[in-house]
């Protein structure tokens, strides 16, 4: 039995289907361990019960989204054998170990002392709980690692040779530490310390609307945009970095999120707006300001751009995709320094608590950090096709023997359960983000130890 | 030292511990059904709450051992059992949500309860259909699997995946008794003799319809000096159940958990003697399908490292969780 290219369409449908709602969950839990790590580090050390309750109160809301990000993580890692046999026996030799280290040092990691971390405050020690803690916040620190040295080996490729139909590890260190990887991996981890960030402050923003001003709120508030006062000019500056390391190593993806057809002499411009066409290799509507793309690509006046006229027509990604995609990460990344920056500006005139505008505008940014980290994945994945491994797998050669009825079977299988479970999951976490910490003195402050947090809201919130 | 061998070892303790640890906890949702009542239920489902995440993680070890150590065995394999796997995943979905959803709800509770349900008993049968599929053999031609996309589908896959159902919910009965006391410990009691006499009657069944499946494996097994190793298994089989049954009427805690163990560790001796490494897939022996030694190799010093370690840090989350869950503990108001 043969594949068909339905079932090839069907295929990556189905994997940047399961995949997107994958990555919600982890980069919300990844950005939230930490958090919650840092608010009982700062319990422990001044007592404040303040720090205590809202180390609680996410350690909810991080139970719910880690979940989710368990269930939709395992089908991941099967769907690479079922859809994409192909590409797995041709490269599991590289990331099948990969993947096995993730599971070994991060996997079982958090799993085994996310009881302790939930469940575990009346059963240990104030330290011993701490360093449960810890070690699920270090888990989802160490599963990004590998996960993205896997990723950024198919994007930049080194490190092995290639024997029959199979490739053959040579050098292990090359092929983590690949050329893309460390600009991968801060843009990804800082990512979803944005994500939880917005998270954060948007719910912060909400309470503050409501009328809420009790001590907990204002420092989960002040707190997310603090940290988001660093790390947003910070992602900006690694993206650019990235952007550099990709026009060395696929210069064709560049081109592509540019919307560059002709490679120009003397400086290249940047295109703003516009739409790429694929057909009539043009890209209409352009709105270009002159040398800016040299300057921004290339950091000279009159770096040279290769246009996507000089790759072949079936090595070219979809430009019409990957331009816009890449304009609404980077349009909302600047739109995130504004907030953070307004914040600071409010802070330092001491309204920070009373600005409903700046409030309102805060809790709009609540889900952007959501939509600019897919908007991120899609360009990277879509700008490195037709290649599954760049420049030596096509993804047409990654399928699976199965039927294009099998994949769109189970393809819509998950469409319907996906929708309905995390759907669901995502209705209770916005309750629970909407029910707030506890208000100090109620009866389920912190002083009442939730012993239960996976299922921590003892009351029911569903009619809250 | 053969790295391949290694590694089968590696993922086959793998499987067997995925089987008992998450075979315990899917068991509980198998029996979710005999005990309507919501206060039971929170009980039953405590006692694997802060445990359930690691036990399913054997399972992606599983998946990630073999992708790792056999790229081209994980590739066929889960390309011939694509339907099956995609319902286990989906079940599995269901039934790990349902933990983090079904406390917090009120009106749609009893959902979230056969979601649970559901879940657990379906993502066991699937497994065990999976499993059966695999014995009866898997087409392929030119290391790429060549079958039908329902090829997984017969009579003997689907009793297997029946005999799972009920392996687990012996094991989570088992489990139960020794993690609850009172009337609801004593109702476990009560279901527990049935379920090894089902549970007896399924191996029978299994170890006699298995040879008949696939030459390959009747002659394995009627081969002298494997039959005459293999002897001694519905010996002990028999042994476990009449300890069980002592055990059962002395009301002794965690007796019948080890008794189910057993059965469980028996019935894996008989499939790994089932499954021959010179033709783990039909004219494909497991060092055919073996990964080059460089990955084999990079990926077993991290296994040797880390694995005690994780079990050393598994067995103290259980350590730190151990003792009687009881109703209305984990409830402050
Ligand atoms: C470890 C690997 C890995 C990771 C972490 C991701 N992807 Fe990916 N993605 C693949 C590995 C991959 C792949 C297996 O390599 C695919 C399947 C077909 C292909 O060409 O690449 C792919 C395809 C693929 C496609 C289809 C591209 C096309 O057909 O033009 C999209 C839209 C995404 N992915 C989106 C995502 C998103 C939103 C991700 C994270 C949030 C993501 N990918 C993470
Ligand atoms: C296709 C790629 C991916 C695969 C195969 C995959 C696989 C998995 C699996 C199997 C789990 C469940 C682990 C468990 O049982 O505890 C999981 C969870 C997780 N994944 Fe992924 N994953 C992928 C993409 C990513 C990416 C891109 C990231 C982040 C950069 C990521 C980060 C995490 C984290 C932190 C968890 C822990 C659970 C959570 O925090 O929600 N994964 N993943
Ligand atoms: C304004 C500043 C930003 C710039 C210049 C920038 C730049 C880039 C570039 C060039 C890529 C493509 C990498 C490739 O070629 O494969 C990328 C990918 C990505 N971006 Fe950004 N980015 C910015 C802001 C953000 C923000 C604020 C987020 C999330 C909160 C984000 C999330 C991502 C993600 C998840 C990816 C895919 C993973 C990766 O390749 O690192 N980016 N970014």
């Amino acid at each position: 039995m043969h594949s068909t290219p339905e079932a090839l369409d069907l295929a990556r449908i189905q994997f940047a289907f399961t995949v997107s709602f994958h990555i919600i969950f982890p980069a919300l839990s990844i950005g939230l361990a930490s958090f919650i790590a840092v608010l009982e580090g700062a319990w422990l050390r001044t007592g404040k019960p303040v720090y205590k309750e809202l180390c609680l109160f996410w350690s909810k809301v991080f139970a719910v989204a880690f979940g989710m990000g368990v269930v939709s993580g395992v089908v991941m890692s099967y769907e690479f054998g079922t859809n994409w046999s192909g590409f797995s026996s041709f490269a599991g030799p590289i990331t099948g170990p990969l993947l096995t280290y993730e599971v070994m040092t991060a996997f079982f990691l958090e799993a085994g002392f996310l009881g302790i971390m939930l469940f575990g405050w009346n059963k240990v020690g104030r330290k011993a709980h701490f360093g449960a803690t810890l070690m699920v916040a270090i888990g989802t620190l160490i599963s990004t690692f590998w996960i993205l040295a896997s990723n950024s080996w198919m994007q930049t490729p080194q490190g092995f040779r290639i024997e029959g139909d199979h490739v053959v590890p040579v050098d292990w260190f090359a092929i983590i530490f690949n050329p893309s990887f460390p600009y991968r991996l801060a843009h990804m981890a800082i990512a979803a310390f944005i994500v939880a960030g917005l998270v954060v402050a948007a719910t912060g923003a909400w309470h503050l609307l409501k009328g809420r001003r009790d001590p907990a709120i204002k420092k989960m508030f002040s707190m997310a945009l603090w940290l988001l006062l660093v790390l947003t000019p910070v992602q900006a500056i690694v993206g650019d970095a990235h952007g550099i390391n990709t026009r060395e190593h696929q210069p064709a993806k560049i081109a592509a999120i540019e919307g560059l057809w002709e490679t120009e002499k003397g400086g290249t411009a940047l295109n703003l707006f516009g739409l790429p066409d694929m057909e009539a290799e043009t890209t209409k509507y352009a709105v270009s300001v002159p040398h800016l793309g040299s300057l921004i690509l290339t950091h000279s006046w009159d770096g040279e751009i290769r246009g996507l006229k000089s790759f072949p027509k079936e090595d070219r990604p979809n430009s019409t995709i990957v331009f816009w995609s890449f304009r609404i990460m980077a349009g909302l990344g600047v739109l995130m320094i504004v907030l953070s920056v307004a914040a600071w500006f409010l802070r330092r005139k001491g309204r920070l608590y009373d600005s409903r505008w700046f409030q309102r505008f805060a809790l709009a940014m609540g889900p952007s950090g959501f939509i600019t980290l897919l908007a991120g994945w899609v360009t990277t994945e879509v700008g490195r096709q037709p290649w599954v491994v760049y420049g030596v797998m096509r993804t047409a050669d990654a399928v699976s023997p199965v039927t294009a009825q099998q994949v769109g079977v189970s393809l819509f299988v998950f469409v319907i359960v996906y929708t309905l479970v995390f759907g669901t999951g995502i209705y209770y976490l916005l309750k629970l983000l909407k029910h707030g910490p506890a208000l100090p003195g109620s009866a389920d402050d912190a002083n009442h130890t939730a012993r239960r947090p996976l299922s921590a809201v003892t009351q029911s919130i569903e009619g809250a | 030292m053969d790295l391949t061998l290694a590694w089968a070892a590696i993922i086959a303790l793998g499987v067997l511990l995925y089987v008992v640890l998450d075979g315990f906890d899917l068991g509980i949702g198998i029996l979710f059904p005999l005990f309507p009542d919501e206060h039971d239920r929170d009980v039953m489902m405590n006692t694997v709450a802060p445990v359930w995440d690691g036990n399913e993680t054997w399972l992606v070890l599983g998946g990630a051992g073999l992708f790792a150590a056999f790229p081209m065995l994980y590739s066929t394999v889960l390309s011939a059992l694509y339907l099956p796997l995609v319902l286990m995943l989906v079940c599995l979905i269901f039934r790990g949500v349902s933990f983090e959803i079904r406390a917090k709800a009120s009106r749609t509770k009893h959902l979230w309860d056969l979601a649970f349900i559901g879940g657990s008993a379906g993502a066991t049968f699937f497994q065990g259909v999976a499993l059966g599929a695999f014995l009866d053999g898997i087409q392929t031609t030119d290391g790429r699997f060549s079958g039908d996309a329902f090829g997984w589908f017969t009579p003997f896959s689907i009793f297997t995946g029946g005999a799972l159902v009920v392996t687990y919910a012996l094991l989570g009965c088992c489990w139960l008794i020794a993690k609850t006391e009172g009337d609801l410990q004593r109702r476990f009691y009560r279901i527990v003799w049935p379920l090894t006499v089902l549970q007896l009657a399924t191996i029978a069944v299994v170890s006699v319809w298995t040879p008949f499946q696939d030459q390959g494996i009747a002659m394995r097994w009627f081969d002298s000096p494997l039959f005459y190793r293999l002897l001694p298994v519905p010996v002990l089989v028999v042994a476990c159940a009449w300890i069980m049954r002592r055990s059962i009427r002395s009301k002794h805690e965690t007796r019948p958990f080890v008794m189910a163990l057993g059965f469980v560790l028996l019935g894996f001796v008989g499939l790994v003697a089932s499954i021959s490494p010179h033709e783990i897939l039909p004219g494909v022996s497991l060092w055919d399908a073996a990964a080059p030694r460089s990955s084999q190799l990079f990926t077993i010093v991290g296994a040797a490292v880390i694995l005690p370690v994780i079990v050393t840090y598994t067995t103290l989350g259980y350590w730190v969780f151990r003792g009687k869950v009881r109703h209305g503990e984990h409830h402050y108001h």
